[in-house]
C-alpha cells in the first residue's frame, strides 16, 4: 500500500504547545537576570547556577530510572528551570555542596516524592531554598562573599530590617538596574521585569498571579506610608517591590503551574494572599524577606482555591 | 467586533488550499450506497425493495418516527441490495445500494436555475415541506431541520440566525455556498423566517471570509431582503458551535442542558441548510446533493464539488489526485471535529461538508505526557469547564464525580486536546464519560 | 529539680484528664454492629473486588448477615468452599455454584486478523469502540488496549505482544467478572472452569456474514454451522452467523473442533481427536445428501 491510513478521535491537530517549549521559555526568561547578577556579582553566579542545574538534572535522571524505574522526562526541562529557580534564591558565596544538598531536596522531597512534575504541591526550588534556609542559616544569610565594593555586605530589606539605613535614603533606580546585594536572581529587577514581559508575550503565564502579588503588596506598602503620615507614598511601595525577591516570586516562583490555581478568580485569590504574608513578614516577622514563605504558604492553600474556585460555566448566572 | 464570551482558540484555518476554487458538478457515481442513518435520531425505514427501479429524487426510505429524516434516491436506477455494509468508521449499517441508469429525475422537481422569491406557503405547509425533503442540518450535526422549526407549545423565536461561521479550518463549502448562491439563501433565510414567524435573521460569518460578508450585504441591499442581515464575528473556534454562535450575535447565553437555543428565543440554522430549505419548498427539491470540500495541504488538486449523496469517498479522492504517499488520515469533515474515515468506499452522506486529508505528521499525536496543571485547557474550555479534571474523572472512572463537575456540557469542540502541550487525550475520556453519564442519566430516567 | 517534678506532674495530669475525656467520647458515639460481621469478613478474601456486586468486602459481609435468604450471593474469588462455611457459620444456606473462570472469546491475532489502519488515539478500548472498528476490519474482534487487564486485580489478564490479543491466566483468574464489564466488545465470559483449565469455546463473537468475516479475519466463525451439527450433546447453538457453545451442556467430547473450517473454536489444555480417516468420507456423503 502506498499510503498507511491513521484513525483518531478529534481533534486531528494540535497547537504545538508543549511541556519542553514552556519550560525553554522559562530558563530563556530568566537568562536577562543571570546576565545582570553575572555582571554584578562576578563569574561566581554562573558556576553556582550551573550547580544547581547541572544537580537537580542528575538527581530527577538518577530518581527515576533507578527508583521508578521508569523512562526520564529530563528532556521537558522542568528540572533545568527548578536547578535556575533555585541558584536564584541563594547568595552568590554559597559552597558547591550546600547547593547539592538544596537540589536534592528540590528534586527529591519537593518533586519526585509526589510523583514528579505536575504532582508538587509545593514549588520545589522554594522546598529546597526553605530547607536550606533552616539547615544552613548561617550560610545562607552571608552576602559577604565575593561582593564588590561598591555593595554593602546585607541585603536591603535586612538593613531596612535592623535600622541601619532608613527607605529614604534609598535610591530606587539604583536598584532597578541591579546595584542592590541579594539572592542571585533578586538583583536584576529590570531584567526580571524583561523576561516576565516575555513570558506573557508567550503565553506562558497570565497577568493575574504577578499583578495580584505586586498590587497587593503596594497597595499594603501605600498603607503603611500612609499610617507614617505620608512621607513616603510613593517610595516605600516601590522599594517593596523592588527590593528582595518580590519580583523573582511574583513572575517567576508564584506562577509555578502545579502549585498555583486553575483559574483567572483563583489566581487572584492566591496572589493577593502571598502579596499579603509578605508584607506581614516584612515588617513584622523575624526574617527580613518572606517572600518564599508566603509562597509556600499559599501554594498549600492552592487545592482549596481550586475547590471553590470553578471556571464560570456557559450559560450559568 | 463580535464574538462568544468564554474560551476558544486560534488555530490556523488552513482555507487557502480550496477558497478560491468555484463549486463544480461532480460526474454522477456508478453505483451509490444510500444509509438509512444519515442523521440525528430513528434510522430511516427502507420503502422500496430489490429490483425496484428508482428516480432522482424519488423517496427511498422513510423517517421513523419525528426525529428522524426521509432519505431520497440520489440517482435514477435499480435499487441493487439492501443490506448492511460499512460505513466511514468500518461499522456496518443498513444502505440501499442503487445501480445508476441515465438520470431521469421526478417529474415534480423544478430543476430550472431561475430564482423563485415568491412564498405564499403557511408555516406548517413550509415545514412539511422541509420534512418531507429530508433536510437536516449540513454544518455536520444532522439534526432533522423540521423538528428544529417546530417551535415548542409556550415558547417564541424571536431571531432566526443562519450559521455562516465555518469556524472549521479547512472547509470552505459553506463559505462558497455563500459566495456563489447568494441569492438562493437569502430566499432560503426568506422562507425560514416564514416559518418561523420571526421578523429578524441574522448570517453570522467569521471576519476570515470579508468577501462573503460584502456579497451577501451587496445581495440584501439589491435584493431588498427585510429583516436580513449580515454580521461579521472576530475569527475564533468554535464560533460555529451553535451556543457560541447565539451568544456571539445575540449577547444571550443558553442555559445548561435540558434548556434548548429556543429558551433564548433563537433558532440557529446552517448556511447549505437553507439553500436545501430553498430548493425543498420552491423547486420541491429533496436533499440529494451537496457541496462538499475535499481539501488537504498534500493532495495534489482540491476541489469544492457539488455532489449526489450515496458517492464513494474514494471517488472523491481520486478527482482531486488520489491520496498523497505515507501516512495520512482522511477526515469526514474538518480537522478540530471530523471523523477519521478507514473505509474509503464508505459514502459521502448529508452531514459531510467537506473531506480533509491530512498528512502523517499534520494529524499525529504527541507523546502524552503527565498533566503540568497549567489550566490551558481551562482557559480554552469555550463551555467553561475543567477539562483536565473531567477528563482524569473519566479515565478512572468516577462518572458521578464526572457529572457533578458537568461533564455533559461538554459540546466535544476539542479546544483542551489542541491546547494541551502535555499531549494528553483529554476530550476522548471526556467523551466516554459522557457516553456512560448519559447511560446513567437514562437509567436514572428509566427507573423513576 | 522542681521543674522536673512538676514537669512529670503536669504530664501525668494531663495524661489522665484526656484519657477519661477519650473513655467518654468513646463510650458516647460507640456503634453498635453485630460481631458477625467482622468474622464474617474475615473469611471473606478481603480483595474489595467487587466481583460480589457490593462495593467491599465489608458491605458484602453485611449482607451475609443481614439478609435472611443468602443464596443469591456469591463471592467469586473466595469460590464455593468459602461460602459453604460462612453459610454453616450463620446458619443459612449458601448457593450452589461450581468455579468459574473468565474466557476471551476472540482468536484474531495479528498474523489471522491483518491491521488495515492504524490508530493513534487514547490507549483505550472504550475510546476505540465509541470511535469506530478499530485496526482491523472485524467490528467485533478484540481491540487489545487492555481495559480488561487494567481492571483485573489480580494480575490475571495480559496482553501477548506476539498475537496482540487477551490472555487469562485461569489459575490467577478468581472469576470476580471486573474484565466482562470492562470490555466494550463483550468478548469476555464467565464459562465453567474444567479441571486443569481444560476448555472448549468458540473463539470468535462476529456475528457478520460468513464472506465479511473470511475477509476481515482468518480465525473467525463463519457460521457454517458444522460444530452444532455433530454435537453430540446438543450444547452448540448457532445465533445468526455465530455458534455458541454451552458450557453447562458441553462435555468436552472435542467432536467439534475437526469440524471447525477457520479453526475458531478453541481447545485449550487438551489435545484434539485424531483426524479420523472416515471424515472425508462422511463429507463425501454429506454433499451428496
Amino acid at each position: 500500500m502506498a499510503f498507511r491510513l491513521f484513525a483518531a478521535p478529534s481533534p486531528h491537530i494540535h497547537g504545538g504547545e508543549s511541556t519542553r517549549r514552556i519550560m525553554g521559555d522559562v530558563v530563556l526568561a530568566l537568562l536577562p537576570a543571570l546576565a545582570v547578577s553575572t555582571y554584578v556579582l562576578g563569574w561566581r553566579v554562573l558556576l553556582t547556577t550551573a550547580v544547581a542545574v547541572l544537580a537537580c538534572v542528575l538527581f530527577e535522571y538518577l530518581i527515576q530510572r533507578f527508583l521508578f524505574k521508569r523512562g526520564t522526562t529530563i528532556g521537558d526541562l522542568s528540572a533545568v528551570v527548578t536547578g535556575v529557580l533555585l541558584a536564584f534564591n541563594l547568595p552568590v558565596g554559597i559552597p558547591w555542596w550546600i547547593v547539592v544538598i538544596g537540589a536534592l531536596v528540590a528534586i527529591g522531597i519537593g518533586k519526585m516524592t509526589f510523583g514528579g512534575l505536575g504532582c508538587n504541591p509545593f514549588n520545589p526550588a522554594l522546598t529546597g531554598r526553605i530547607f536550606l534556609l533552616i539547615a544552613y542559616p548561617v550560610q545562607m544569610t552571608d552576602w559577604t562573599t565575593n561582593v564588590p565594593d561598591a555593595l554593602s555586605g546585607s541585603t536591603l530589606l535586612a538593613e531596612v530590617k535592623a535600622g541601619v539605613s532608613g527607605v529614604a535614603d534609598i535610591n530606587l533606580v539604583e536598584m532597578l538596574y541591579g546595584q542592590m546585594n541579594g539572592s542571585l536572581g533578586e538583583i536584576g529587577s529590570l531584567a526580571l521585569i524583561l523576561g516576565g514581559l516575555y513570558l506573557l508575550v508567550r503565553r506562558v503565564i497570565t497577568w493575574h498571579i504577578p499583578v495580584a502579588v505586586l498590587g497587593t503588596m503596594a497597595l499594603f506598602a501605600l498603607c503603611v506610608a500612609l499610617g507614617d503620615g505620608g512621607a513616603m507614598l510613593y517610595k516605600l511601595p516601590l522599594f517593596h517591590i523592588l527590593a528582595g525577591g518580590a519580583l523573582l516570586g511574583a513572575i517567576f516562583m508564584a506562577t509555578d503551574y502545579s502549585t498555583s490555581p486553575m483559574t483567572h478568580k483563583g489566581m487572584i485569590i492566591y496572589g493577593v494572599g502571598i502579596g499579603l504574608l509578605t508584607m506581614i513578614i516584612r515588617l513584622w516577622g523575624a526574617y527580613p524577606e518572606g517572600m518564599s514563605f508566603a509562597i509556600f504558604i499559599m501554594n498549600a492553600a492552592t487545592p482549596l482555591i481550586n475547590k471553590y474556585c470553578r471556571p464560570k460555566r456557559f450559560g450559568v448566572k | 467586533m463580535r464574538t462568544f464570551p468564554i474560551g476558544g482558540i486560534h488555530p490556523s484555518d488552513n482555507k487557502k488550499w480550496s477558497k478560491d476554487k468555484a463549486i463544480e458538478v461532480m460526474a454522477l457515481p456508478d453505483e451509490v450506497a444510500i444509509p438509512m442513518i444519515q442523521h440525528i435520531g430513528a434510522p430511516a425505514t427502507p420503502i422500496v425493495a430489490k429490483g425496484d427501479k428508482v428516480l432522482t429524487g424519488q423517496i427511498i426510505a422513510q423517517a421513523t418516527g419525528f426525529v428522524s429524516a426521509n432519505i431520497h434516491s440520489p440517482i435514477s436506477g435499480v435499487v441493487k441490495a439492501i443490506d448492511e455494509f460499512a460505513n466511514g468508521e468500518g461499522l456496518y449499517r443498513q444502505m440501499i445500494v442503487i445501480k445508476r441508469e441515465g438520470d431521469e429525475w421526478v417529474e415534480s422537481i423544478d430543476r430550472s436555475t431561475e430564482l423563485k422569491r415568491e412564498c405564499k406557503l403557511s408555516p406548517a405547509d413550509i415545514i412539511s415541506k422541509i420534512k418531507d425533503a429530508g433536510i437536516v442540518g449540513m454544518g455536520g450535526a444532522t439534526f432533522p431541520t423540521h423538528v428544529k422549526l417546530t417551535v415548542p407549545d409556550g415558547q417564541k423565536a424571536e431571531i432566526l440566525i443562519i450559521n455562516g461561521v465555518e469556524c472549521e479550518p479547512y472547509l470552505t463549502s459553506d463559505y462558497r455556498t455563500m459566495l456563489e448562491r447568494g441569492e438562493e439563501l437569502l430566499t432560503g433565510v426568506e422562507i425560514l423566517m416564514r416559518a418561523l414567524n420571526v421578523e429578524r435573521a441574522v448570517i453570522g460569518v467569521e471576519n476570515n471570509k470579508p468577501d462573503a460578508v460584502a456579497h451577501l450585504n451587496d445581495l440584501i441591499a439589491k435584493g431588498n431582503y427585510r429583516g436580513i442581515e449580515v454580521m461579521a464575528l472576530k475569527t475564533r473556534y468554535p464560533q460555529g458551535g451553535e451556543k457560541q454562535l447565539i451568544a456571539a450575535v445575540t449577547g444571550r447565553q443558553v442555559p445548561p442542558p435540558p434548556a434548548l437555543p429556543i429558551s433564548v428565543g433563537a433558532v440557529v440554522c446552517n448556511a447549505s441548510t437553507s439553500v436545501a430549505v430553498y430548493e425543498a419548498v420552491q423547486k420541491n427539491k429533496p436533499l440529494i446533493e451537496r457541496v462538499v470540500t475535499i481539501t488537504g495541504k498534500q493532495l495534489k488538486d482540491t476541489h469544492n464539488f457539488l455532489l449526489r449523496f450515496g458517492t464513494p469517498i474514494k471517488s472523491v479522492l481520486d478527482a482531486a489526485g488520489g491520496l498523497p504517499e505515507g501516512d495520512v488520515k482522511v477526515l469526514n469533515g474538518g480537522p478540530m471535529m471530523g471523523r477519521s474515515v478507514v473505509n474509503l468506499d464508505a459514502p459521502v452522506m448529508k452531514g459531510c461538508s467537506g473531506i480533509t486529508v491530512l498528512s502523517g505528521c499534520e494529524a499525529s499525536r504527541g507523546k502524552e505526557l503527565a498533566c503540568i496543571k497549567c489550566a490551558k485547557c481551562v482557559s480554552a474550555c469555550p463551555m467553561g469547564l475543567e477539562p483536565y479534571l473531567i477528563s482524569k474523572l473519566s479515565l478512572r472512572q468516577l462518572w458521578d464525580r464526572a457529572e457533578e463537575h458537568k461533564i455533559m456540557e461538554c459540546i466535544e469542540c476539542g479546544c483542551c486536546s489542541y491546547t494541551c502541550p502535555s499531549n494528553l487525550p483529554l476530550l476522548d475520556y471526556i467523551r466516554i464519560g459522557k457516553q456512560t453519564v448519559m447511560g446513567n442519566i437514562r437509567a436514572r430516567a428509566m427507573k423513576k | 529539680m522542681n521543674a522536673l517534678v512538676l514537669t512529670i506532674l503536669t504530664l501525668s495530669v494531663l495524661g489522665a484528664i484526656l484519657a477519661v475525656i477519650l473513655y467518654f467520647v468513646a463510650q458516647r458515639f460507640k456503634v453498635e454492629e453485630d460481631p458477625r460481621i467482622d468474622d464474617v469478613e474475615k473469611m471473606l478474601p478481603g480483595a474489595n473486588c467487587g466481583g460480589c456486586g457490593f462495593a467491599g468486602c465489608r458491605s458484602m459481609s453485611e449482607a451475609l448477615v443481614k439478609m435472611d435468604d443468602i443464596s443469591s450471593l456469591y463471592c467469586p474469588v473466595a469460590g464455593a468452599q468459602t461460602m459453604v462455611s460462612i453459610a454453616s457459620y450463620l446458619g443459612k444456606s449458601a448457593a450452589e455454584k461450581g468455579p468459574m473462570v473468565a474466557t476471551m472469546r476472540c482468536g484474531g491475532s495479528c498474523d489471522k486478523r491483518p491491521k488495515v489502519n492504524s490508530y493513534d488515539g487514547a490507549r483505550s478500548c472504550a475510546v476505540v469502540n465509541s470511535l469506530y472498528t478499530g485496526e482491523s476490519a472485524c467490528a467485533y474482534g478484540c481491540l487489545g488496549y487492555g481495559d480488561c487487564a487494567a481492571a483485573c486485580q489480580f494480575g490475571a489478564i495480559v496482553i501477548n505482544p506476539n498475537t496482540g490479543l487477551v490472555e487469562i491466566d485461569a489459575d490467577k483468574c478468581t472469576a470476580c467478572g471486573a474484565c466482562v464489564k470492562a470490555c466494550p466488545k463483550a468478548l469476555i465470559e464467565m464459562r465453567k472452569k474444567w479441571p486443569k483449565n481444560r476448555a472448549i469455546y468458540v473463539a470468535c463473537r462476529s456475528k457478520s456474514r460468513g464472506a465479511v468475516v473470511m475477509k476481515a479475519c482468518k480465525a473467525g466463525c463463519i457460521g457454517c454451522g458444522k460444530c452444532a451439527k455433530v454435537c453430540p450433546f446438543g450444547a452448540i447453538s448457532m445465533e445468526g452467523n455465530l455458534a455458541y457453545i454451552d458450557a453447562e451442556k458441553c462435555k468436552l467430547c472435542r467432536k467439534c473442533v475437526n469440524e471447525c473450517p477457520t479453526g475458531a473454536i478453541r481447545i485449550v489444555n487438551m489435545e484434539p481427536l485424531p483426524k479420523e480417516p472416515k471424515s472425508v468420507e462422511n463429507k463425501a456423503a454429506e454433499s451428496k445428501a
